[in-house]
């Protein structure tokens, strides 16, 4: 990897002050490198949105230090960070029409007249804005003011561009249209962009890099292949992923060659050979009295070898079933590719392939184990060495997704 | 409007007649009162049909005023002089200190802002004879008592609460993004306030304005304390009216409409704004 373009260290946020005011930011550090697309991801509140405009240079950075090219960027202006920007609020000027308002963010900049009208033209045409051009902000809806926000941020020639949720506003098809023009227009100028989204799929489709917020803390910062395959605990796990994940309490037995997990307010228990998990991962499992069992609804397969499940709704999507079932006191997501028949009521088996189970700290939420392989970062922590804030959250997180 | 039928067309122009009538009467009065002489106004029962004259318009304009009795010198003229220029000083100053101070108060939220602005306000509550025993006898004491930059002060105290409460509710309209976006694209914050931020919030600034400076204009009891003959704006002025020999209604008639003229010019010239202005704030709440 080439040396980080921004670089983000120890950073903490805090509205009023350091006692009593809100903790939007917590020790946050994380590197982009140059040509990067980075997410920023999580629910509203989870800081993704402070921490962009610490960078921009909005919001003063409490604690901490955030670095780009080079500069140290705490006590610079905005003006003299090097970053564009792309509002979720659009924050057009009223009395600019787009053309003149996607322009003006070349005003300082060395162009001709005719070059800033030629890369006007291009971006609008990208954005699809081309027939909008003289018209006032007010006038046009909120998905083209939010497009022409976009064509401002992304004309301009800066190290650094900050994008807060660029599409939220925009029609899906279009949305899926406008990511791929997107993509191709920032990796092919080599620009590095951080976006702000709630949205997973516009996370997974844009960035090279998917980092998941919650509650002011990173919780992951992962390429998206890597955070839906090895997430890193319980919330990044149940967060990405569309249905999400199933989880369930579970508590462990290991005798001889088997391995069973007794599911919590259930007779019934998932029975594997110890030979399907490493021997890292049940030395890990011999550890924890009890875990929480990860699986995703597509993983969720119909076997014979399985457990029985009640079938409680069968949505058919158009391209994938997703069906609701009750599964050992607990409700089971399920997506098939075929449209199922089963009726609300039917009896169904279903089997969870130890390979894609995903095994979690029930104190920490930390991942213990993803199918065969151990976690990256898994180590054996006693519940009394966890620090209470992180047993409280995932204790709730669990809670919840468990319901 | 296809669906109203002819009466109730007639029946809404009549009721829109009396509710016309009703708020312009006195003020119709007032200007009929001003063409006409003692005599004619003062009849039983009063009529709408007189022989108009010019002589109480002629009598401001000369400073000449014939009573029954003798003739007074009126200085009514210099009075509306003096009006204009308290006014006009004091709303220029108000938006000076206020614009920006509504601008800081509007962004910056720092400690203890909202109890400067609230002491601010707390200005307009207190009850102005209370304030102007203390404050006569310290102007005398520094030597403001009977000057222009005196009264200005004392009138800015009328103005620059309302100018600084309506246009910081202007400034909060404005998302503050819209300023950000144009920091962000290479400008001082300076530059954000004047290219931005002003122009934005420019329908409020003459809103507020306005209002100030008609607050400013009917003021009565500062000038009355603290100006002498020669500083009094037209308000206090209209008190020569009283003479010895009578109330000439028909010179305080027409002094009325001379100094109604410049606040209904400047009103009706800044109608468009004062109605967006006043309305805008409101509806974006």
């Amino acid at each position: 990897m080439s040396d980080p373009l921004l670089s983000i260290h120890a950073v903490d946020k805090f509205y009023g002050s350091v006692d009593t005011g809100v903790h939007a930011v917590r020790d946050l550090s994380m590197e982009v490198v140059p040509g990067e697309i980075v997410a920023l991801l999580g629910s509203s509140g989870c800081g993704k949105t402070s921490t962009l405009r610490m960078i921009a240079g909005f919001e003063e950075v409490t604690r901490g230090s955030i670095t780009l090219a080079g500069r140290e960027l705490n006590k610079l202006p905005p003006v003299k960070r090097g970053v564009a920007m792309a509002f979720e609020g659009y924050s057009l000027y009223p009395p600019l029409n787009v053309r003149e308002n996607i322009a003006f963010a070349l005003k300082s900049s060395s162009f001709s007249k005719s070059e800033v009208a030629a890369k006007v033209e291009e971006i609008a045409a990208m954005l699809e804005i081309s027939d909008i051009l003289e018209k006032r902000p007010g006038a046009i809806s909120g998905g083209q003011q939010q497009r022409a926000s976009l064509g401002r941020a992304l004309i301009r020639d800066a190290d650094l561009h900050l994008l807060d949720e660029p599409m939220g506003q925009l029609e899906p098809q279009l949305r899926a249209l406008l990511r791929g023009r997107m993509k191709h227009f920032i990796k092919s100028r080599g620009l590095t962009a951080i976006l702000v989204t709630h949205d997973q799929a516009e996370a997974n489709a844009l960035a090279d890099r998917i980092a998941v917020m919650e509650d002011g803390t990173l919780q992951q910062f992962d390429s998206p292949s890597a955070i839906k395959d090895r997430p890193a605990n319980l919330f990044a796990g149940t967060f990405i992923g569309e249905p999400p994940m199933n989880t369930y309490h579970a508590k462990v037995n290991i005798e001889d060659n088997r391995i069973a997990f007794q599911l919590a307010d259930s007779e019934e228990a998932l029975r594997y050979d110890t030979a399907a998990f490493s021997t890292s991962v049940l030395d890990a499992a011999r550890g924890c009295d009890h875990v929480i069992v990860g699986v995703r609804p597509y993983a969720v397969t119909r076997s014979d070898r399985g457990i029985p499940a009640t079938v409680v709704v069968n949505q058919w999507l158009g391209d994938q079933t997703h069906i609701a079932a009750d599964f050992a006191g607990a409700t089971m997501i399920m997506v098939e590719h075929d449209r199922a028949i089963d009726k609300p009521g039917d009896t169904i088996s279903v089997y969870l392939d130890p390979d894609s189970l995903h095994l979690f700290d029930p104190h920490s939420g930390e991942a213990i184990s993803h199918g065969k392989e151990l976690a990256r970062e898994h180590s054996l922590k006693h519940p009394h060495e966890l620090t209470p804030q992180a047993g409280e959250l995932s204790q709730i997180n669990a809670g919840h997704l468990t319901q | 409007m296809e669906h109203t039928s002819l009466l109730e067309r007639i029946l809404r122009g009549i009721a829109l007649c009396v509710v016309v009538v009703f708020f312009m009467f006195p003020i119709l009065w007032i200007v009929l009162m001003s063409f006409q002489t003692n005599d004619t106004i003062l009849r039983v029962p009063p009529s709408f049909i007189f022989e108009p004259t010019l002589a109480n318009y002629k009598a401001l304009i000369t400073g000449k005023l014939e009573t029954s009795a003798a003739s007074l010198e009126i200085h009514f003229l210099r009075n509306l002089g003096n009006s204009v220029l308290l006014s006009v000083g004091a709303v220029a100053l108000s938006l000076l200190l206020g614009v920006p101070a509504a601008y800081a108060f509007a962004r910056h939220k720092f400690r203890g802002s909202e109890d400067i602005a609230f002491t601010l306000l707390s200005f307009r509550f207190a009850p102005p004879l209370l304030v102007l025993l203390p404050l006569s006898l310290y102007f005398q004491k520094i030597g403001l008592a009977d000057t222009y930059i005196g009264l200005i002060w004392v009138y800015q105290l009328i103005c620059l609460p309302l100018i600084l409460w309506i246009v910081r509710g202007y400034f909060e309209d404005i998302s503050p993004d819209i300023e950000y976006a144009y920091r962000i694209a290479g400008h001082s914050w300076f530059t954000t306030f004047r290219k931005i931020a002003l122009p934005l919030a420019k329908p409020g600034i003459a809103a507020a304005g306005l209002l100030a400076f008609i607050f400013a204009w009917n003021n009565f009891i500062f000038a009355l304390v603290l100006a002498s003959a020669d500083k009094q704006p037209v308000t206090v002025g209209a008190l020569a009216f009283v003479t010895a020999s009578g109330i000439q209604y028909g010179q305080i008639a027409s002094a009325i409409v001379l100094s109604i003229a410049p606040t209904l010019a400047l009103a009706l010239y800044a109608q468009r704004y004062l109605v967006e202005g006043l309305s805008l704030g409101a509806v974006k709440g």
